[in-house]
């Protein structure tokens, strides 16, 4: 085939870069698409240009492939048509509804890669939006492109290889790190070694921050459950569970989350169809193993898909590229792509056996207190969705109806999958049958008085 | 009276700025979240119990750092690097 | 296992229409089921404007629209919630004299039906609206009219019919429906078989079908009104406006969001419906001049919902010309939501006494007939 596909990737984290340069590479200059404003995504965020602190002390452990991604990134930039601080609000048919700096474009596309990433999956605590309270991804936000810890005394909880590393992080820095609470019980940790050594570099980091902690008298509680957030206008302690008594630790910031969560707006709003995913608990875009999404000229890569990490983020922008240039007519090595694919195979068993390691607290939604909010933008408590539940409602589109959970300025990224967990618990009903909230246009707030791009 | 607290990276340009009709400054390449919550400890109050809030994702998700510019545009304050003389305005919220 | 239901009335469609003729009826003490294929008060009826008004109606359709009016003054003794229902005023805009002059016009030909419209020019206007864009050059305000939330009292009217003893069935989509010359018979994809010797088909946007089967077809087309709403804002609004000519409308509601609509969406299947790209950036770039307050606001939702229309922008209520025991009640053409109660009663009343308290004969199917239909009909 002779005529260029029209390709546009929305996201420019580790899966967006790569499939840009691996159209590149290929002789197909896509236009990619970045709410952010150096590429990167968030977990290699790039500090501003001013900054300079190297990429060691920045991304540790993943200096190099940090640092791959980036160059990458900065070859590409002088070729295609990056578009940094763009927001993607709407996606019709084949063209996407854009805002570049308060003006609103389209952008027409024959081929669309969706690399939306992920953000933190939140089990909300009573006090969680207290001032000094941030998600595990906004604290290391603070610290890698802020050089700053969001507190003098810094608790961290949840779950996940995340709490560790941030926390590790942090005390590196020379912030000071109270504690880490972990949900999950140590038992769950050993039990999952057998699936966890199938990526064995991975582990061995994994330990070395929980070791590291330990080592420097940072106390490590596993089966340890955050109950509470105490504070007036701020953070000023956190009470948490573990076996023995309940316990209160005076701090002035906390950090939590339990894994992350796919943004999938994008994909609803293209009409791809979506699948409940036992792993994710969670509904995701289904997509084939090289990255098709059920919506021909639509792909789906890295985590905005179901969460998989940055190195198979980058595996699955390559993957999606290569069956763009595929499904155009262009020949691609196809020892490669089953390469690729075989490898995303390989970090698929070993999210299992993290999950493993990590189990989702399945208990929150029996033991969260009514008093609860779990929506933060319309301050909607779990009292307030049971309720609702107790009418009989239950599908959560239905309940977002009846009670406003979901109806905020985030549209539900924060609370729909908690609000999900808690209408299956009121109802009896299974986690899956709750459904999903609708995505609706625009994907985030858009101004009044918008101006059409010339 | 701050939340975040500078670890790393102090070593850069002053900007002056407004908070409130209050002088302030930060320094060049802070998020005006940065540079707000180094010296203070809200951006903005909830909209139906007037709380005070200070964003809490800073990856642009949650919508909780919206703030106001001199010119009555609204950014999210993580998203959104400092300028030199920029008028920020902090919305109080609502007790409904 | 199917299940079997004789009772004396079937309805379907669990829209404001269809659960308020079910809850009339069962007040009446009638049996009645009503089958609702997704969630009752989940498609129109729940993702409407929310204005509950009279002003701006065609005549023909006041007295039933005044009859509403009471029914909603009754609303939270009716239904068992107040669904956030205000008599805020509704405010049609006039943004030339063109429009201010068909505004005194519609004051002048509505006399007499009790909506008390007050016709302000620009001084008055600003005087009681200090909120209104230049644009503006006088409005009709109707004081009595108001708004409500749509999502919370659609449903509501479900809820209270089963109360009242109606069987409401939801996630029941009617798969065949037949007449044996004594009765109706109803089958739905979860297995339910209903028998009752009176149907009403209240399926809104998907009547047709219906009304086809039994010999009645109307030319009815759907619509999707693109909606907005904005993140909650300083209050600065108590009315709900309209605009003389269209243009965007906009309430806002005691939590500080206003939701506004304007321009049209578009179907991504026969069940659902989204804004277009296009009405949503026009709704974002003209309401400030009609509502400068919004400016440096947010939008932050869009939708959109399937609603039927005929040609005339009437509905078609009443009985069936074609099959004894069927009514209809259907194509509020996007203004349902105020007079759905009065209809819903207005179809009770149909079932109960033979015909209903207020005429109905301007909605009639009738009127969709050939001349040739016409003269072959078996009149009863």
């Amino acid at each position: 085939m002779t005529i260029q596909p029209s390709v546009v990737i929305v996201g420019a984290g580790p899966a967006g870069i790569r499939a840009a340069q691996t159209l590149h590479a290929h002789g197909v200059n896509a236009c990619l698409v970045d709410e952010g404003l150096r590429g990167g995504g968030q977990i290699y965020r790039r500090q501003p240009a001013n900054f300079r602190r190297d990429p060691k002390a920045l991304y540790g452990f993943e200096a190099g492939k940090a640092t791959a991604v980036h160059q990458a990134m900065d070859t590409l930039a002088t070729h295609i048509d990056y578009r940094p601080q763009t927001l993607v609000w709407n996606a019709e048919d084949h063209r996407l509804d854009v805002l570049q700096e308060g003006r609103a474009g389209t952008l027409d596309y024959t081929h669309l890669i969706v690399a939306t990433g992920a953000t933190d999956r939140i089990l909300p605590v009573p006090g969680w939006t207290l001032p000094g309270v941030y998600s595990l991804g906004a604290a290391q936000i603070a610290l890698k492109y802020q050089g700053c810890a969001i507190g003098e005394r810094v608790v961290f909880a949840g779950s996940g290889p995340l709490l560790y590393l941030v926390a590790y992080q942090y005390a590196k820095a020379g912030a000071k790190v109270l504690a880490v609470l972990d949900s999950a019980p140590f038992s769950a940790q050993c039990r999952a070694l057998p699936a966890l050594l199938g990526q064995p570099l991975t582990l061995a980091k994994g330990l070395y921050y929980r070791a590291w902690l330990t080592a420097h008298g940072i106390a490590v509680h596993q089966g340890a459950t955050l109950q509470r957030i105490d504070g007036e206008k701020r953070v000023s302690a956190v009470q948490w569970q573990g076996s023995g008594e309940p316990q209160r630790l005076e701090c002035d910031a906390v950090a939590f989350a339990h894994a992350l969560r796919s943004e999938t707006q994008l994909a609803d709003l293209l009409g791809c169809e979506f699948q409940w995913s036992e792993l994710n608990r969670a509904w995701l875009p289904s997509r084939d193993s090289a990255g098709r999404s059920s919506v021909p000229g639509v792909y789906l890569a890295g985590d905005g898909a179901g969460i998989m990490g940055a190195d198979a983020a980058e595996m699955a922008g390559e993957l999606a590229a290569l069956a763009v240039l595929a499904d155009h007519g262009q020949s691609i090595d196809t020892v490669r792509s089953e390469h690729l694919q075989r490898k995303l195979a390989g970090i698929e068993r070993f999210r299992q056996g993290l999950e493993t390691a990590f189990p989702f607290p399945e208990d929150w939604a029996s033991n969260v207190p009514n008093e609860t909010i779990i929506c933060r933008c319309e301050e909607v408590s779990a009292a307030d969705i049971c309720a609702t539940v107790n009418e009989g409602h239950w599908e959560i589109n239905r309940v977002k109806a009846m009670c406003r959970v979901g109806m905020g300025r985030c549209q539900g990224r924060m609370c729909g999958l908690a609000a999900t967990e808690l209408v299956a618990h009121c109802s009896g009903r299974d986690l899956h049958s709750i459904g999903r909230l609708r995505g609706q246009a625009p994907i985030k707030p858009l101004p009044f008085g918008v101006e059409s791009q010339p | 009276m701050a939340l975040l607290k500078r670890l790393a990276e102090q070593d850069r340009p002053a900007l002056a700025f407004t908070l409130d009709g209050e002088p302030a400054s930060g320094l060049l390449g802070d998020t005006l979240l940065t540079a707000v919550l180094t010296r203070s400890e809200h951006l903005r109050g909830s909209d139906f119990s007037a709380e005070p809030r200070a964003g809490f994702c800073m990856m642009g998700a949650c919508q909780d750092c919206w703030v106001r510019l001199g010119d009555g545009q609204r950014v999210r304050a993580c998203s959104t690097l400092l300028e030199a003389g920029q008028i920020v305005s902090r919305d109080p919220g609502r007790q409904l | 296992m199917t299940r079997f239901i004789e009772t004396d009335v079937l309805i379907i469609g669990g829209g404001i229409v269809g659960a308020s003729a079910a809850l009339a009826l069962a007040l009446k003490g009638k049996r009645v089921a009503l089958l609702e294929r997704d969630f009752c008060g989940s498609h129109s009826s729940g993702v409407n404007y929310g204005g509950v008004r009279r002003q701006g109606r065609p005549l023909s359709q006041l007295p039933l629209s005044q009859r509403a009016h009471e029914i909603w003054s009754g609303l939270r003794d009716l239904i068992g919630i107040d669904g956030e229902y205000l008599r805020s005023g509704h405010l049609k805009l006039a943004r030339s004299d063109k429009d201010m002059e068909a505004l005194r016009s519609y004051a002048e030909a509505s006399r007499g039906f009790g909506l008390d419209l007050q016709l302000l020019d620009r001084q008055q206007l600003r005087a009681r609206f200090a909120w209104a864009g230049d644009v503006a050059v006088g409005a009709s305000l109707c004081a009595d009219d108001g708004h409500a939330n749509p999502r919370l009292v659609s449903p509501a009217f479900a809820r209270a019919a089963q109360r009242a003893g109606a069987q409401i069935f939801e996630q029941a989509q009617v798969v065949e429906v037949s007449h044996d010359g004594q009765a109706f018979e109803v089958h739905t994809a979860n297995h339910l078989s209903l028998r009752a010797p009176w149907l009403l088909n209240c399926a809104g946007a998907w009547a047709g079908a219906l009304a086809a089967q039994f010999g009645e077809p109307v030319p009815m087309v759907s619509g999707h009104p693109a909606m907005l709403v904005t993140e909650p804002l300083p209050l600065f609004m108590d009315v709900s406006t309209g605009v003389e000519g269209g243009g965007i409308y906009a309430r806002q509601v005691a939590r500080g969001n206003c939701v506004l609509g304007g321009g049209q969406g578009f179907a991504l299947d026969p069940g659902k419906a989204r804004p277009g790209q296009a009405a949503v950036l026009e709704i974002l770039r003209n309401a400030v001049e009609l509502y400068p307050p919004l400016a440096g606001a947010q939008a932050i939702r869009t939708w959109s919902g399937t609603e039927g229309y005929l040609p005339d922008r009437e509905p078609v209520l009443g009985p069936s010309i074609t099959t004894p025991g069927l009514l209809h009640g259907f194509g509020f053409a996007g203004s349902g939501f105020q007079i759905g109660p009065a209809a819903g009663e207005a179809l009770a009343q149909t079932v109960c006494t033979g015909q209903s308290t207020i005429a109905l004969d301007a909605f009639s199917i009738r009127r969709f007939q050939s001349t040739a239909q016409r003269s072959t009909n078996v009149s009863h």
